[in-house]
């Protein structure tokens, strides 16, 4: 008898705790909903959407020309895959290289004025007085956010596919469908990220334009200018000459691939290449001897995975540190300006 | 969870410092339920601040505030679903329409679709917006948004309503049927409401009762009749005076009233220097000797002067307000 009113008790203050949480929801999920209709009814959401659309369907029209007259010449295989890798001469991006180039724009674009916006609307400190806990504007701003990318990215593959096959006829084999999903998957993350930084530097900036100048800076700073700092760097700890030695030589490039990968720009590049392409066998120099006598073959789907899964951790951490380093500012700032 | 008192507001030793700063000192404040309040003080006095951290949005460095029983640092979500907050040029999403911008307010109130409906109709028709509730706020005036601010914390039924400079930067033809709203959420709906701001006159009409904040300290509070004894206290009162028929005999008579130390003559007014009130004496007096008094007044009793004099005792805000 003891024991089930024990239970019973333990089950009421558990159902307390969930309509408590439940109730907690109640006002993240109105922020979401407001959240995500705003981005997709907003222009500046609507411009980018039509600038990333467009590009990427221009590389897989290029991409679809170039394989199908490769087909002929020599014997092509993953022609699914290659319908995303595939560049041309009039056109030297493939779909993947757009989605690395234009991808954390659009994770900018989403976040860049989420809380000084509302600051500047006046808006924040009359939603904050509502019954909701300070963490659900936050939060809603960015599930909102990773919901908007997870709509564009998977929207935008798919119709990728889809086009492709109609113009090749090939149809996708289950391997080649995990590596685009994989695909999918990193570029959400990969995007999140940028929309976390751009949150973080709604906080910390009062101005709209400055978080969104920040933000831009960094993506140029990520996009361009990181993996020179991580040669300089490298040839800085080990300076190769014309007589260096081995050793040397693969320090140098060891260094130099360990710096660049601080950079989830980086990351984000080698694990794409990786899972769609599934010849990538290594990402790290590779001597001469041990390429002798290798045989040429592809990865499965599995060792693929198993061969980025470094940088997927390393890309969700980073994302995560990043909302977690805007979450902790947000509850912490005043909300008077 | 309510004490045996009717307080809806009660701060005990509340102090927010910003680093060395103290915004607000020791701030204890009482408001009693179904009252309007009016917070007074000049630009910078902390008043924000208090509002803020009566709403559990700030967090005082020491003391608490209890509202509606609830303390607002602790159980900030209980007071904040009773407490309907009005900001200092309140903002809206300019993008969406008056009935929108509700309709959020409704939904992270978690208020029902059909209820939510219902109480944005009520709440739009009583501050008169009913044309423009479908305009974008971009297209709205500073009145309009002002209005739309009391139909959003309507929405909600607060127990009680917070205004932060309700009257700023609105028309005096504005002004005038914001007070009466606010006058009718309180004696109708049985609604406190706490009025903060710096402009006297205009506050001065609808209170019951008012606090002087200087500084980050509640320097007086209680009725206007109370602050006027209190600051009269150890002051002689002057009666200024006016009656037909003004001639010689009316002064002697003044100045045979007892309690009449002096009498000066100001353009066509008749300055006496009292030692108390003597108005009721003085009515008297003159009607049994067939005067009548036109105008009859106990100078430095409206609220303005009484503000005034509070500033100047303090001494130290002379020239910071205006």
């Amino acid at each position: 008898m003891k024991d089930t009113s024990v239970e019973s008790v333990k089950i009421s203050a558990m159902r307390q705790d969930l309509v408590r949480v439940l109730g907690a929801n109640k006002g993240l999920n109105a922020v979401i909903k407001k959240e995500v209709g705003d981005h997709l009814s907003g222009k500046r959401f609507l411009i980018l959407a039509l600038l990333v659309v467009v590009t990427c369907l221009g590389a897989l029209y290029v991409a679809a020309g170039t394989i199908r007259s490769a087909v002929g010449q020599s014997e092509i295989d993953f022609v699914f895959l290659r319908l995303f890798t595939t560049s041309g001469a009039s056109m030297p991006f493939s779909f993947l290289s757009f989605i690395a180039f234009l991808g954390p724009l659009v994770g900018l674009t989403l976040g860049f004025d989420a809380i000084n916006g509302e600051r500047d609307r006046r808006t924040l400190s009359r939603v904050l007085s509502q019954p909701i806990y300070r963490d659900a504007l936050i939060n809603g701003k960015f599930i909102a956010g990773v919901i908007v990318i997870v709509m564009v990215i998977f929207g935008l593959g798919f119709l990728v596919a889809g086009f492709g096959l109609m113009m090749t006829g090939v149809p996708p084999t289950l391997d080649e469908l995990l590596r685009l999903l994989a695909y999918l998957i990193l570029s959400v993350i990969y995007i999140a990220f940028w929309l976390a930084l751009s949150l973080l530097f709604s906080i910390i900036f009062r101005q709209t334009s400055t978080s969104a100048l920040a933000g831009i800076a960094m993506w140029l700073f990520l996009a361009v200018f990181f993996s020179l700092l991580a040669g300089m760097v490298a040839d800085g700890l080990y300076p190769v000459q014309k007589d260096s030695g081995t050793e040397q030589v693969l320090a140098n490039s060891r260094a130099e691939q360990a710096i660049s990968r601080i950079s989830p720009t980086t990351l984000y590049d080698e694990a794409v290449s990786t899972i769609m392409n599934p010849s990538v066998r290594t990402l790290g120099p590779v001597l001469v001897e041990q390429a002798y006598g290798a045989i040429k073959g592809t990865l499965s789907v599995g060792q693929s995975l198993l061969l980025i899964w470094p940088h997927l951790v390393g890309l969700f951490a980073a994302t995560s540190i990043c909302f977690a380093l805007a979450y902790i500012s947000f509850m912490r700032q005043e909300i008077r300006a | 969870m309510r004490g045996e008192n009717n307080y809806i507001i009660e701060t005990f030793d509340l102090t927010k410092k910003y680093g060395d700063i103290l915004a607000v000192d020791n701030l204890n404040l009482k408001v009693e339920e179904g009252t309007v309040y009016g917070l007074l003080g000049p630009n910078g006095a902390g008043k924000t601040t208090t509002i803020l951290m009566l709403l559990g949005l700030t967090e005082p460095s020491s003391g608490k505030a209890m509202v509606a029983g609830y303390d607002a640092g602790r159980n900030p979500l209980e007071v904040k679903s009773m407490v309907g907050y009005l900001p200092d040029n309140v903002g809206f999403y300019n993008e969406m329409t008056g009935e929108e911008n509700l309709i959020y307010t409704a939904r992270l109130n978690g208020i029902a679709k059909d209820e939510a409906k219902k109480r944005i109709r009520q709440a739009v028709e009583r501050v008169g917006l009913r044309e423009a509730i479908n305009r974008k706020v971009g297209e709205y005036s500073r009145g309009m948004r002002q209005r739309l601010g009391i139909a959003d914390v309507l929405v909600k039924d607060p127990k009680l309503i917070i205004m932060d400079e309700p009257t700023l930067g609105i028309d005096p033809e504005g002004i005038h049927q914001l007070l009466d709203l606010i006058k009718e959420l309180a004696r109708e709906d049985g609604r406190t409401v706490l009025i903060s701001s710096h402009l006297l006159h205009q506050i001065q009409q609808i209170c019951h009762k008012v606090g002087i904040f200087v500084k980050g300290k509640l320097i007086a509070s209680g009725t206007i009749d109370d602050l006027e004894k209190q600051l009269l206290m150890g002051e002689k009162p002057e009666i200024e005076l006016k009656a037909v028929p003004d001639d010689e005999n009316l002064v002697k008579l003044c100045e045979n009233l007892d309690g009449v130390e002096s009498i000066r003559r100001k353009n066509d007014l008749l300055i006496l220097d009292c030692l108390r009130d003597v108005r009721e004496d003085l009515v008297r007096e003159l009607h049994s000797k067939g005067y009548c008094p036109v105008h009859l007044c106990l100078r430095g009793v409206s609220l303005d002067s009484i503000y005034l004099r509070y500033f100047r005792k303090e001494g130290e805000y002379e020239g910071h307000f205006s």
